[in-house]
């Protein structure tokens, strides 16, 4: 993975330093809030209901063994013994003391990490697949296109102040696992009829209160002008986006005011002054960067057949196929039974980063559905990585299952949030185990947001909860159909609001009739396309 | 009635403002007031700048020593008071050694 240099060094130490002057400042009343809030949301830190929230980058889902030790003596010192994470492939701490945020950055820096760009109208994090570099199925690895877009987007004086916060997304696989199609920026890794490596390149996706799936507005773009053309977006939206509505300002509404062929002439318009030029990627500096990502070596494989109990649905659930020979990628669901999703305690963070260092070459990923992965485990050690796994409730069976359910922190916690989310997540959770539809439903999604900003990603869920605040009371909205990877689609609303306990009880009729309704082998939405919503309606409201 | 709540400046913790014009955790301490003062003591609150950040008014009910917040945000301001209903939180020990 890639390791910082003297520049990357120096610019997050002067930050961090920076930022400890500002706390100083508000503390001793030289900053009032108006004047401070800004400052701290570009340093990752939000005031929620109970505390301030710290939002710490972990750039594209990629963690070394010695970062996640650094996250848990966070979790531990500074918070309340565990960390969220979160739907960007970030982690989040939900009771530091303002007073301790500047220590905290310090023990980030002191592993390459910090909180800069989490929050504020900027570009946030580049997430991608967290198999990449693994993926039996990769045309191209996007860790190194990942890290060239975070330095360039770092601190870029043009692009701190943008209308709105910008979102980008990177998938070298053909079954995309980033969500490119709902994102401000999409790209595509393809190889083209020549051979060669590029970009397919969707603009104007997004969640929110106005979903809208990416357009597609370049077919192919030579790799090495990535940032070239990432500039020429940036600047159309930068002059043309609206700042004069907080609703209206996302780059989604100004493609779809402009037309996305329309947009597509200005990118080119802008495009044409910069190609070829500075921002034209050297073929050293690409190869110096890739160097960081290397191929892992083959592993060992398997000699004598697993005999620990559980092993083989696991093995069966949560392991995926690797590009080399002898490794294994495993995906470690933080989601057992009524857990909270994406929450994860010290003591198991530091469980895995030793695990890694023993088994997996010392790389963890973050996903967007809110687990971990070890993304080059030996194959050789996948008994003994289960049976530690199991022992400390990491090796739950569900990945890509029912109760993979991804949740927004939701009310009980978000300043945002009009409903909660982890209650609701935690119930369906339970229902599904004890009821044993999670072991027999196929592959379906299940996500939960708490309010219409959709961090918990209900609008690409295949069945989705939207909390929303009805006269004070907290009601769920139910819709189907939604795909987050792959063809990208938005969900539909399935009928009228329902509280607490009716939509888990709805949650849990449609994920009843999928498993009795599904064809062998068909995805949930599959099956709703051949049979219709009619089924899913009558379960949940008996019409 | 109502009361006013904000968040500490230093460390971010739900705090209700107090009859001596102070700030307090324990809820039981909350000052209780009229439609007719609220907006008084709300101005007397914004000026606290230095130990809270953004004061504000909410409506409760109850007997002095144990309120409950009622009106529009009624369940907002329930979690406030009494922490997260759910999560982690409740389910770890509190190993923080500030």
């Amino acid at each position: 993975m890639y390791q910082y240099d003297e520049i990357d060094r120096a610019l997050v130490d002067a930050r961090t330093a920076q930022f400890r002057e500002q706390v100083n400042a508000r503390l001793s009343g030289a900053l009032s809030e108006d004047e401070f809030k800004p400052l701290r949301l570009m340093n990752g830190v939000y005031l929620q209901l109970h505390a301030y929230m710290l939002r710490v980058a972990i750039p594209y889902g990629v963690l070394s063994s010695e970062q996640l030790r650094s996250l848990a003596f966070i979790a531990r010192t500074y918070d309340r013994g565990y960390g969220h994470l979160t739907t960007r492939q970030n982690i989040q701490y939900n009771w530091p003391r303002l007073v301790d945020i500047p220590d905290i950055l310090d023990h980030l820096a002191g592993v390459g990490m910090h909180a800069i760009q989490t929050s504020g109208n900027t570009i946030r994090n580049t997430t991608t697949d967290p198999f990449a570099g693994a993926a039996a199925d990769e045309v191209a690895d996007p860790r190194p296109w990942c890290e060239l877009v975070r330095q360039w987007s770092t601190t870029h004086p043009e692009f701190t102040w943008l209308p709105r916060k910008f979102k980008i997304a990177i998938t070298g696989s053909p079954e995309d696992r980033a969500a490119i199609g709902v994102h401000d920026i999409g790209l595509r890794l393809i190889r083209s009829k020549a051979g060669e490596i590029g970009f397919e390149i969707h603009v104007g996706g997004g969640q929110g209160r106005t979903p809208v799936i990416a357009k597609k507005i370049r077919d192919y773009l030579p790799q090495r002008e990535l940032l070239a053309y990432l500039t020429a977006i940036l600047r159309v939206y930068n002059l043309k986006g609206r700042r004069d509505n907080l609703y209206k300002a996302r780059i989604k509404i100004l493609v779809n005011a402009m037309g996305a062929d329309c947009f597509a002439r200005a990118v080119e318009a802008e495009y044409e002054a910069v190609r070829g030029r500075a921002l034209t990627v050297p073929v050293e500096e690409i190869g110096r960067v890739s160097a960081f990502f290397a191929a892992p070596p083959e592993g060992r494989s398997q000699t004598t057949p697993p005999a620990a109990p559980g092993y083989d649905r696991w093995h069966g659930v949560n392991v995926k196929p690797h590009r080399v020979a002898g490794r294994t990628i495993v995906v470690i669901p933080l989601k057992a039974p009524g857990k909270t999703p994406g929450d994860i305690d010290a003591d198991q963070m530091d469980l895995v980063a030793d695990l890694a260092d023993r088994y997996g070459l010392s790389e963890i990923r973050v996903s967007k559905e809110q687990n971990l992965v070890l993304p080059h485990v030996d194959e050789s050690a996948l008994e003994s990585l289960y049976t530690l796994l199991d022992g400390a409730r990491l090796a739950t069976p569900n990945a890509d299952k029912a109760s993979d359910i991804v949740s927004c922190p939701g009310l009980d916690y978000c300043n945002l949030a009009n409903a909660r989310s982890i209650p609701v997540a935690q119930q369906i959770s339970r229902n599904l185990h004890e009821s044993g539809l999670d072991a027999v439903a196929g592959k379906v999604t299940i996500k939960i947001s708490g309010c219409i900003n959709a961090c918990g990603h209900h609008h690409v869920a295949n069945i989705g909860l939207l909390g929303v605040d009805k006269a004070g009371q907290e009601v769920y909205q139910l819709t189907l159909g939604g795909v987050a990877d792959g063809d990208a689609a938005i969900g539909k609303i399935l009928g009228p609001g329902l509280n607490a306990g009716a939509a888990v009880k709805a949650v849990i009729a449609c994920v009843r009739v999928f498993a009795e309704k599904a064809a062998p082998g068909e995805a949930f939405t599959q099956t709703l396309a051949r049979l219709g919503a009619a089924p899913f309606k009558e379960a949940v409201y008996g019409v | 009635m109502k009361t006013i709540t904000a968040n500490r400046l230093t460390d971010g913790r739900v705090v209700y403002r107090t009859i001596d014009e102070g700030w307090s955790e324990n809820a039981t301490q909350a000052l209780r007031l009229t439609p007719e003062n609220a907006e008084t003591a709300l101005a007397s609150a914004l000026e606290d700048q230095l130990i809270v950040v953004d004061p504000y008014l909410i409506d409760i009910t109850g007997d002095v020593g144990d309120f409950t917040p009622t009106g529009r945000k009624h369940v907002r301001e329930a979690i406030r008071l009494t922490g997260p209903s759910a999560g982690s939180t409740k389910e770890i020990a509190h190993v923080s050694i500030r």
